[in-house]
Formats: C-alpha cells, structure tokens, sequence
C-alpha cells in the first residue's frame, strides 16, 4: 500500500521515501486508535522494503511531536474494569506496542525521526525506534512517567540506554525532567538540530542523500550498529506492569486527568 | 553579566514579543499563566526560548510552583 489515511495518522510512499505523518489532536496521544493505525503501518513496512530506502517520521500539528501515551483513555478504561482486567488490558497494549516499535526498530530502512516541540514519553519512544533524530531547536525531550508511579513503558529505557550514557539516562529517568534540542543534541540523542520549522525539510534532504547508498550495505551497517535490546524490553513490560498494580498510579492517573492547571506536563 | 533588572526586562520582553501580548501591559508580577493566558504545552514554549534566549538550562522541576516573571528572572539570574 503506497499510501494511507488513518485517524491519527497517515503515510505515503514517494520517489523512495514513506513518509509517516502523525495527526491526532491535540498533541498525537498514542492510544488505542494510534495503536491500531501504527500496527498497520508496521504491517505493510517490510511489503514495502524493495520500494523504499527511508522513513520519515513526523507531526503534522504544530503543538509538538507527540506528547505520549493517552493517559486519558488509559484511566476512564481502567475504570471501567476490575483490578486484574485493568492489568491485563495494560499489558495486552504494551505487547502491541512494543511489537510496532520493534518492526520500526528493525526495518532494513533507515528511519529518521524529524521532531519539534513536545516529545514527551511514548512520543520520546517512538522518536527513540528510528535511526536518526533531526530535531526543530524547539524540541523538548522528556520521560515523565515517574510522577505517576510508572516508568516508561514502550522502550524508552533499554533504548536510551542503548543510545546514551547511563549516568544521562538515571538523569532523565529519575527526576523527570525534559531538556531541550541543543542539550540532546549535547548527549548524543539528538543528530542535528535546526531552526524552528525545518525538522522535516531537512529530515528530507537527509533521506535523499542515504539513497545514494546500496541498500544492502545500509542495511547490513544498520543491524551491525543497532542491535534491539528484546529481553531488556520484555523486562520492561513486567516491571511496568508490576507498578501499574500500585494503587499509587490510579491516583496519579485521577490527578493528571482531572488537573485544571496549566502546568500538567512539568513533573 | 546581566543585571537582575535586565533578565527581566528581556523576558517580558521575549514573552510579549512571541504571546503578542502589548509589552506595557506585562508587569514583574504578574502570573505569566494569566497574563499571557497560556496553556501547558505554551509554557514548555517559553521555557524552552528563555533556555535558548539565555543560553542556560533551566530543569523544569526548578520552576515548579513559579508563575509570575520576577520569580522566574531570579531562577534565571542564578544560572547567568
């Protein structure tokens, strides 16, 4: 399939490059709608392989990248649950996740990430599957689950760890904190940073020049370089999981849900 | 360096010139939520251009529970 319009996102395939353009207001919460549209993205990317050399993963809303997972949707389904269901639909949605991040992850396609404002969470997640970030110098970076009792939960921690120092990673992790484009870029996350609005023009110059390459060769020096951590990811899960179960993250949940104040994303 | 009364200055200067907000109408304490009327991801925004502005890194747990400009200048001024 060479294009697709999805609800929360659509993609098209043109002289060699997929471009996949996230949608969904406000800010691309990924939640049951974005998952299933992502699974069929994952589903025709290897049909796709001989066609293609790049993706570019981008937002089409000016409000930022993605901000994450819909905890909206996360909390009024878990309501309407018993405890054990709750847990067991996390982690059905989590395995699914994490199935569509890995088949991204693995592509012999190089996949850029072109990034501006918030990139919170699942959106750092999903930012963090591709081979390159270009970020707008607008972009701001952050994981913060904790604050709700969590960790992050569609690979984000094997793969920083995989990209980045550890003593970078305990950073972002444990107190929350977002940083912007220049300091990823600092840390090694970020690959270039450019002015505000040029993330995709340049995530698109970037693709146009890895087609020069062979396609085997870029491939093979992908696999070599960027090995997916699955047992550190399948660790994950369980430990998610694991703390979803406290009653401390329900009441985290009610709280950002319900929050009238307009500093709700700074942990 | 910066004096405290330029940090100030410059911010209510930056936050009017990109909220498009009258620069008058800003005054050191006023809470910049109401003033400027933003919302969450706006003031990840303005963070983010006082960070590049200043040229410091401003950990957003530093800034919780400020919401008028003075406040913030200060947290600034400590990382000039």
């Amino acid at each position: 399939m060479k294009s697709f319009q999805g609800q929360s996102l659509s993609w098209e395939l043109q002289d060699g490059v997929v471009e996949l353009a996230l949608h969904r207001e406000p800010c691309n919460e990924i939640g049951s709608t974005t998952l299933a549209d992502l699974e069929k993205f994952a589903s025709v990317l290897d049909g796709v392989k001989d066609e293609a050399r790049a993706v570019i993963v981008y937002s089409a809303l000016e409000s930022g990248f993605c901000a994450g997972a819909d905890l909206r949707e996360l909390y009024q389904r878990s309501q309407n649950m018993d405890h054990g269901d709750a847990i067991k639909g996390v982690r059905d949605f989590l395995e699914r996740i994490h199935h569509v991040m890995n088949v991204i992850d693995a592509s012999p396609l190089t996949t850029i990430a072109a990034v501006h404002g918030v990139t919170f969470g699942g959106g750092f997640e999903l930012a963090l599957v591709c081979d390159l970030i270009i970020a707008d110098k607008m972009a701001r970076f952050c994981f913060p689950e904790l604050r709700l009792g969590l960790i992050p939960g569609f690979g984000g921690i094997p793969r920083l760890k995989r990209d980045l120092g550890n003593g970078v990673v305990r950073d972002l992790l444990l107190t929350g904190r977002s940083f912007n484009a220049t300091k990823a870029q600092q840390v090694g996350l970020v690959s270039q940073v450019v002015a505000e609005g040029e993330s995709l023009r340049v995530a698109r110059a970037t693709a146009a020049q890895l087609k020069k390459f062979d396609r085997r060769t870029s491939a093979a020096a992908k696999k070599f370089i960027k090995p997916i951590p699955r047992e550190e990811l399948r660790r994950e899960i369980d430990l998610f999981c694991e703390l979803f179960a406290q009653p401390a993250v329900e009441a985290g949940l009610r709280k950002f849900v319900e929050t009238t104040e307009a500093q709700p994303y700074l942990p | 360096m910066r004096t405290p009364d330029q940090t100030l200055g410059e911010i209510l200067t930056l936050a009017a010139t990109h909220f498009k907000v009258p620069r008058g109408k800003l005054t050191p304490d006023d809470d910049f939520f109401k003033t400027l009327g933003i919302d969450s991801l706006q003031t990840l925004d303005l963070l983010t251009r006082l960070e590049h502005h200043f040229n410091v890194e401003l950990p957003d747990y530093e800034l919780q529970g400020v919401s008028d400009f003075r406040t913030l200048a200060d947290k600034i001024q400590a990382r000039l």
